[in-house]
């Protein structure tokens, strides 16, 4: 593999919501012997990775995928043309299938992406959630996909309140009584579409694994964090690295049984009497992902060496107790920044 | 001094939900000619608004289809469902190809028998089946595809008037995964119907059970409910052969296989995410061959595909009447086509693209129909660049529905017009006249004049 | 006949509405289509006719000087950008880019 590469991120929204973008541009920058240059890719003018100059050498604008792939992929070749991207790394749920589309017509242009299958991005769908737990004899919560308005109650029949409401990309509410689906369904339906989730709400701890799939049933990496402080919006504001292994022998399970391909992030509870189910499988590496990569797993570079073809050694240890305190930070940015982005799409 | 080519001045906010024009220059990028014909011109020749059908596509897009099925099974037959689109003209394209006829009424039956069609090459399906229209079907050998018991005891009762066996298949419906279930048509699998229907079929032995059909749903955007639906199915015909020693002649799977439009609602594009025919051939033809049949005992695999064989040769073409700006800032555009032709437009966000070239900045707009009604929108929202009165614009992805479900209110049905493939164009069905539809109306004597 | 006296009538139209109007001082337009309002903080992205527009309007242009510019530069009639011209003027009002004078 070359010294120098060019990596296109998405996910620069590094704001009180945070996307995974800035974090792995983090990762990748500390990639020992590496010389990377890093080209962001936008969606919203306002994204702050956009003017984090230290850390993204150009930015570009690109339609949304709700715009259709032939239109990101016109985009993507003149990007290229101007750069000569060695390496995609697509970090938002809404983009994944697009870029999973486009991953062959990239492969030719000569840029390479590390992402799972369709099949296997799609088995893991929220809304097959059940199925896959079936599948691969994993415990998960009771869900039910609800494709209309008019199904609503009958599927609320097989539920105890709260339950929890998830939008089909994004987003997720706890309704405690009916009345609540209803406006949450709503909301969500207008947002993201159909269909609608609808999750038991299971009590107990919430805790997460950052991990890394090979393809080949290979866990490369994987470290499990708990959640110390979450934010109004249900995102972490702090957590710790865990000695936990159940947590990871359930996601060496996992990996080994569907052959998962790139980086994902699993969302466990535990229950009072210490059973374990997933609740959530997310398909690309998590906002967090710096955390690991300052425990010892950088996953993020793992990914792209993976993709070049280099032998990649499973991580084996990782720092028990790292911490992070995210924070926020207001950048000061010039005005032709922002009429630069917005008035010709590049930064 | 050539002077510039002349575009609205246009001011865009850009604070808050910013717009991202960037790279989707094809969504704007301007459709001049189709199939070589320009779009121009065949509006000059044949008046605005006015439906474009594409032979070329149509053919390519049944071939295409036809290949991913034979390709992988033995025994495929296509059947040209008319109530998608039955202008002659493009039933006897699919005709031609080798399509048979699938109808859901007497009058699309007549058509095809008007076109030529065997009486044995027409599925006859649907719940409304008079005893008189039995009568017609069974004398001319054609399928009747029975969808309650109330129809199979009225061919039963017919049966003792006519010298002919007629030839019927039930339609199954079933649970295939797939949200919501069509289970009000035809006999239900789970609970047992269906079979019962077939044992009433075989065992009061005044008919010949020759086929099994269903139809799981519209718009289908999983291939593996048809692997479900081609399964049970079998699962059918495999109890006949070794409850009864009889075979089935064919199963069919019926249609709904999506075309590439976008349902609204959806957040990406219909043409990012529906399935190609491979992939519906995939699960279906793998399913049959490993149902447990043996070589000589495969049934034939009918297919009454119609959206996804028509629906992108299809285009409407019109003009804008006006634009304005309404009250809460947003821009409309009337056009002169509006939902009284695009029913569709109910459902689909359907693609526009301008029919002239213009500049890279563009604004978000409602589309609206000309008719005198809240309720006539083509698009709640679409990015366009700026048009003026009497600009252009195609309407893609129309072919399938429009062209049977079009009303004839406020105004009358347009030309329809269709592009061979040597880029000729023929008009299939002329537009609509004051005289052809007073012709059908009667003026009682004592209503005849008035003074005013 | 008619319809010269309508035409003539039309363009008349921006200035018995008393459609004189100048761009706020502040406001700043740049080539590239960006327009920046310091006193509210928003910011706009124009064509380049409009930029064209706001331009000779910041040069203390008459709305008639303005519609005859375009007129000689631009493939139009006069119908067209008269229509145009008073809505786009509109609009600038009415985002309080600019002032009646």
């Amino acid at each position: 593999m070359k010294e120098q590469l060019t990596i296109a991120v998405s996910g620069l929204n590094n704001t009180d919501n945070p996307g995974p973008g800035i974090p792995v541009i983090r990762a990748l920058r500390d990639w020992k012997g590496k010389d990377i240059r890093i080209i962001g890719i936008s969606y919203d003018h306002l994204e702050p990775g956009l003017y984090m100059h230290d850390l993204v050498d150009k930015s570009y604008s690109v339609p949304y995928p709700s715009e259709g792939s032939d239109n990101l992929l016109l985009r993507l070749e003149y990007i290229h043309q101007q750069e000569k991207l060695d390496f995609i790394f697509p970090n938002f749920d809404a983009e994944l299938f697009t870029f999973m589309k486009l991953a062959p017509k990239l492969e030719q242009m000569g840029i390479k992406t590390f992402l799972p299958t369709v099949d296997q991005f799609e088995e893991r769908q929220k809304y097959r959630l059940s199925e896959f737990g079936e599948k691969y004899g994993l415990h998960v919560p009771l869900s039910v996909t609800v494709g209309s308005v008019s199904e609503v109650t009958a599927a609320m029949n097989q539920f105890d309140f709260p339950v929890v409401v998830k939008g089909k990309f994004y987003e997720a509410f706890i309704a405690y009584n009916i009345e609540q689906v209803y406006s949450y369904f709503n909301k969500l339906q207008s947002k993201w579409g159909l269909p609608i989730i609808f999750q038991q709400f299971v009590y107990g701890n919430e805790y997460n694994v950052t991990a890394l799939g090979d393809g080949k049933g290979t866990t490369i990496g994987a470290v499990p964090m708990r959640k110390l402080f979450i934010t109004d919006k249900g995102k972490a504001w702090a957590g710790i690295t865990l000695d936990e292994p159940r947590l990871l022998e359930m996601t060496h399970k996992l990996i080994a049984a569907n052959k998962w391909r790139g980086g994902m992030e699993l969302e466990l509870i535990k229950d009072k009497d210490g059973k374990l189910f997933i609740v959530e499988i997310n398909p690309r590496f998590p906002a967090w992902v710096y955390l690991p990569v300052a425990a010892g797993q950088n996953m993020p570079a793992a990914a792209v060496q993976m993709a070049f073809g280099e032998d990649v050694k499973p991580f084996t240890t990782y720092d028990v107790g790292k911490m992070f305190v995210r924070y926020s930070f207001d950048n000061i940015v010039n005005l032709s920044d922002f009429q630069n982005i917005s008035t010709t799409g590049e930064l | 001094m050539t002077k510039l080519r002349y575009e609205r001045p246009i001011i865009t906010s850009l604070n808050g939900g910013v717009s991202n024009k960037f790279g989707t220059r094809s969504l704007h990028e301007p459709v001049s000619h189709i199939d070589g014909v320009s779009v121009k011109e065949i509006i000059a020749q044949y008046g605005s608004p006015v439906f474009i059908l594409s032979e070329r596509k149509i053919r390519q897009t049944y071939r295409d289809a036809k290949r991913a099925f034979t390709s992988r099974y033995p025994k495929v037959q296509f059947a040209w469902s008319y109530k998608t689109n039955y202008i002659n003209a493009i039933c006897n394209i699919f005709h031609q190809e080798g399509s048979w006829a699938e109808v859901v009424s007497i009058f699309e039956y007549k058509k095809a028998i008007a076109n030529g069609v065997p009486g044995k090459n027409i599925i006859f399906n649907g719940p409304d089946k008079t005893e008189e229209d039995l009568r017609t079907a069974i004398e001319n050998d054609s399928l009747i595809h029975i969808d309650h018991l109330d129809e199979l005891y009225q061919i039963i009762e017919l049966t003792g008037s006519l010298k002919k066996r007629p030839k019927v298949a039930i339609r199954v419906n079933m649970d295939t995964g797939i949200y919501p279930m069509w289970d009000r048509f035809g006999f239900n699998y789970e609970n047992g119907q269906a079979w019962d229907a077939i044992n009433k079929i075989i065992l009061t032995d005044k008919m010949d059970l020759v086929g099994l059909h269903c139809h799981i749903g519209t718009f289908m955007l999983s291939p593996n409910a048809y692997a479900v639906a081609a399964n049970k199915l079998s699962d059918l015909a495999l109890g006949l052969k070794l409850h009864h020693k009889k075979n089935i002649e064919y199963i069919d799977l019926g249609g709904g296989f999506a075309s590439k439009n976008t349902l609204k609602g959806s957040f990406l594009p219909g043409s990012d995410i529906i399935p190609g025919f491979d992939e519906y051939a995939e699960a279906i033809c793998t399913t049959l061959l490993n149902a447990g049949f043996t070589k000589d005992d495969l049934p034939m695999l009918i297919l009454e595909s119609g959206r996804a064989l028509i629906d992108e040769a299809g285009f409407l073409a019109g003009s804008v009447i006006a634009n304005k700006r309404l009250s809460d800032g947003r821009r409309a555009l009337v056009m002169d086509m509006g939902v009284n032709l695009l029913f569709t437009s109910f459902w689909y966000d359907h693609r526009i693209s301008p029919v002239e070239a213009s500049g890279h900045h563009t604004e978000n707009a409602v589309i609206y129909g000309p008719l005198c009604m809240n309720i006539d929108v083509l698009r709640e929202n679409v990015t366009l660049p700026p048009l003026k009165k009497g600009d252009q614009v195609v309407v893609h992805t129309v072919g399938a529905y429009n062209m049977t479900q079009w009303m004839q209110f406020i105004s009358m049905r347009p030309n329809v017009v269709l592009i061979d493939p040597e880029g000729k164009t023929h008009v299939i069905r002329r537009k609509e006249t004051v005289d052809d539809l007073n012709k059908m109306e009667e003026m009682p004597s004592h209503l005849k004049s008035f003074k005013i | 006949m008619l319809s010269w006296v309508l035409i003539t009538s039309l363009s008349e139209g921006l200035k018995k509405c008393n459609m004189n109007v100048r761009i706020k001082s502040n406001v700043a337009v740049s080539d590239s289509g960006f327009v920046f309002d310091p006193s509210t903080g928003d910011s706009y992205s124009v064509n380049p006719i409009g930029v064209e527009i706001i331009q000779l309007l910041k040069e203390k242009s008459s709305t008639d000087d303005v519609l005859k510019s375009i007129l000689e530069r631009y493939e139009t009639d006069e119908k067209t950008i008269d229509k145009d011209l008073f809505e786009f003027i509109q609009l600038l009002l009415n985002l309080q880019l600019a002032e009646k004078v």
